[in-house]
C-alpha cells in the first residue's frame, strides 16, 4: 500500500518514512490536497511548532481541509506528535493560530512541578481505553513540551482515547473509525517493536476497510 | 511516569565506530548499522551518533551512515559533530536523525541554539557540553567546571553550569553533559558536575563520560540525570544494554525492559 506523507517542513520525516517501509508501506511525500484526498493511507508527521505547522498547511490550498475531512469521515489517517496537536482547536504554543478543529480542546504546556523536566523526553506508559483497536498499552517514546490535559478534555462520540501521565494526566492518543484514524502525541516511528506493531495494526485496519465489499 | 533512559553512543569516523580515551587514540569498534541494530534489540532507549571525522569528506560520509542506521533503527537517534549551521542540522535530520546536537559551534556562536530551536523545535535541539574541572583558582560565580571545546583542546574558561543554563534559555531542549576528565576512563560519572547542572536547568540532562558499571549509572540517575550515555562498556561487549537495565531495575530505577 502507498501512504501519502504530508511534508510539514520541519518534521523528522526520514524516521517516519523508514518506519513505514519496515511495515511494508511505500511512502510518498506530498503537500498536495488532491494527493491527501485520494491516497489509501495518509500520515501527518510533525516536529516543530504549532504555528509553523499550521502555516505550512495553510500555504497549500485545501491541504488542511483535506486532512480534516479524512479525520472526520474516518478514512485512513495517522497523525503524529505535532500532527496530533494540530487536529485540536488551538495551542498555547502559538496564541491566535487556529488548529484544524477536528477534535475539541486546546493544547497547553505541561504544568510545572518540582522534579518534572520539560520537554517530556523519553519512554512513558500509555493506557488505551477498552474501545481502542490500533492503540495498545505499553511504553512508547514522547518528545513534547505541550499536551492536551485530562482535566480539560473528554473524547467526543466515536473517538477512543489513550492516557498517559507526566506530572498530570494527558491525552497520549485518540483513535476513531475502529482504529482507521489514529492520532498520537507519542512517536510510533520511534517506539521500537511496540510502535511498529501499532503501525502494522493501523495499516491492517485500513486494508480490511479497503477490501471489504461494504466499503 | 517517564522511565530513565540508557543511551549507547557511537563515535563515527569514516563510516566506522571508533572509541578513544579523552577523545584521543581512536580505535575501531565496529560497523555502525550492526551496532545500532544490536543495541535496539538489547533494549537501548535511544542512540547517539557523534561524528568525529576531521575532514569535509568524513562529514559527507556521516550523513550516509545516519541514513543507513535509520533504515534499521526504530528508536530515537541524536546526531552531533560538525553542526555549525541550520543547514548542517537539516542535512542530518533529512538523513534520519530525530535530534541534532551542537557543541563547539554553539560556544562560538550561541545564537545557533535559538536558530535550531526556532526551525526544528526545542525537543530537537540538544546542546552537548564537555566540562572539565578547574585546575586554577576560581573566578567569582564560577561553580568549578569550565567548558572545553574542539575535542578537549580548547579550555574556554566559561563556567559550565552557567553555560548550561544559558543554553536552555536560548532554546536547548536537552543537555548532553560529558565530563572531560572522566570520558573513556571508566572511573564513573562526575556526579558533582551532574548535580550542579541538573539543579540549574529544567530540561532533561544526559550523563556522559566515565561509565563502567551499573553502580555508576545509579549514581548518575541519583544526581538528577534523566538518562545515562555510555560507549566503551557496550562496544567491548563486556556487558549488554539489557544486562545494564536489569541491574538498574534491581537497584530501584524505573527503566524500560524490552520484552
Amino acid at each position: 500500500m502507498n501512504a501519502a506523507v504530508v511534508r510539514t517542513g520541519t518534521a523528522n520525516l526520514a524516521s517516519v518514512l523508514a518506519a513505514l517501509r519496515r511495515v511494508g508501506v511505500e511512502p510518498v511525500e506530498t503537500q498536495d490536497a488532491g494527493a491527501v484526498r485520494d491516497a489509501p493511507l495518509v500520515v501527518l508527521p510533525g516536529v516543530g511548532s504549532f504555528g509553523a505547522a499550521m502555516e505550512t498547511l495553510s500555504a497549500h490550498a485545501g491541504l488542511g481541509e483535506a486532512l480534516a475531512s479524512r479525520a472526520r469521515s474516518g478514512r485512513a489517517l495517522l497523525a503524529i506528535c505535532l500532527g496530533f496537536q494540530v487536529l485540536f482547536e488551538s495551542s498555547e504554543e502559538s496564541p491566535g493560530v487556529r488548529g484544524l478543529g477536528v477534535l475539541p480542546g486546546s493544547v497547553r504546556r505541561f504544568a510545572g512541578a518540582p522534579g518534572l523536566r520539560v520537554p517530556q523526553m523519553g519512554w512513558n506508559t500509555i493506557e488505551p481505553a477498552a474501545a481502542c483497536r490500533s492503540l495498545a498499552g505499553g511504553e512508547v517514546y514522547f518528545a513534547n513540551s505541550y499536551r492536551v490535559g485530562e482535566g480539560e478534555w473528554a473524547a467526543p462520540a466515536g473517538w477512543a482515547p489513550a492516557w498517559c501521565a507526566h506530572g498530570d494526566r494527558f491525552v497520549a492518543g485518540v483513535e476513531g473509525a475502529e482504529g482507521r484514524v489514529v492520532a498520537c502525541q507519542f512517536h510510533p516511528e520511534l517506539s521500537g517493536a511496540l510502535g511498529a506493531s501499532l503501525l502494522a495494526r493501523w495499516v491492517a485496519a485500513n486494508r480490511e476497510a479497503t477490501c471489504s465489499p461494504s466499503a | 511516569m517517564l522511565t530513565k533512559r540508557v543511551i549507547p553512543c557511537l563515535d563515527i569516523r569514516d563510516g566506522r565506530v571508533v572509541k578513544g580515551v579523552r577523545f584521543q587514540g581512536l580505535r575501531d569498534a565496529g560497523d555502525p548499522v550492526e551496532c545500532a541494530a544490536r543495541y535496539e534489540a538489547q533494549g537501548a532507549d535511544e542512540l547517539v551518533i557523534l561524528d568525529v571525522s576531521a575532514t569535509p569528506e568524513g562529514r559527507a560520509n556521516a550523513a550516509e551512515t545516519v541514513a543507513a542506521v535509520r533504515a534499521v533503527l526504530g528508536i530515537p537517534l541524536t546526531v552531533g559533530g560538525g553542526v555549525r549551521a541550520v543547514a548542517d542540522a537539516a542535512r542530518l535530520l533529512d538523513a534520519g536523525a530525530d535530534k541534532v546536537s551542537v557543541n563547539t559551534a554553539a560556544v562560538d556562536r550561541p545564537e545557533l541554539i535559538g536558530e535550531l530551536a526556532g526551525r526544528f523545535g526545542v525537543q530537537c535541539t540538544v546542546v552537548a557540553i564537555d566540562a572539565a574541572r578547574r585546575e586554577l583558582a576560581r573566578a567569582p560565580g564560577d561553580r568549578g567546571w569550565e567548558v572545553v571545546t574542539r575535542s578537549g583542546t580548547d579550555r574556554t574558561g566559561i563556567d559550565a553550569v552557567g553555560w548550561a543554563e544559558r543554553c536552555v534559555s536560548l532554546g536547548a531542549g536537552e543537555i548532553l553533559l560529558t565530563s572531560w576528565d572522566r570520558d573513556g576512563t571508566r572511573s564513573g560519572y562526575d556526579t558533582d558536575l551532574l548535580r550542579s547542572v541538573c539543579g540549574g536547568v529544567g530540561v532533561p540532562v544526559i550523563a556522559s563520560g566515565g561509565a563502567d558499571s551499573v553502580a555508576h549509572m545509579v549514581e548518575a540517575l541519583d544526581a538528577g540525570s534523566e538518562a545515562v550515555l555510555a560507549a566503551s562498556i557496550f562496544h567491548d561487549a563486556h556487558t549488554t544494554v539489557d544486562d545494564v537495565k536489569r541491574g538498574l531495575a534491581q537497584a530501584g530505577a524505573r527503566v524500560r525492559i524490552a520484552s
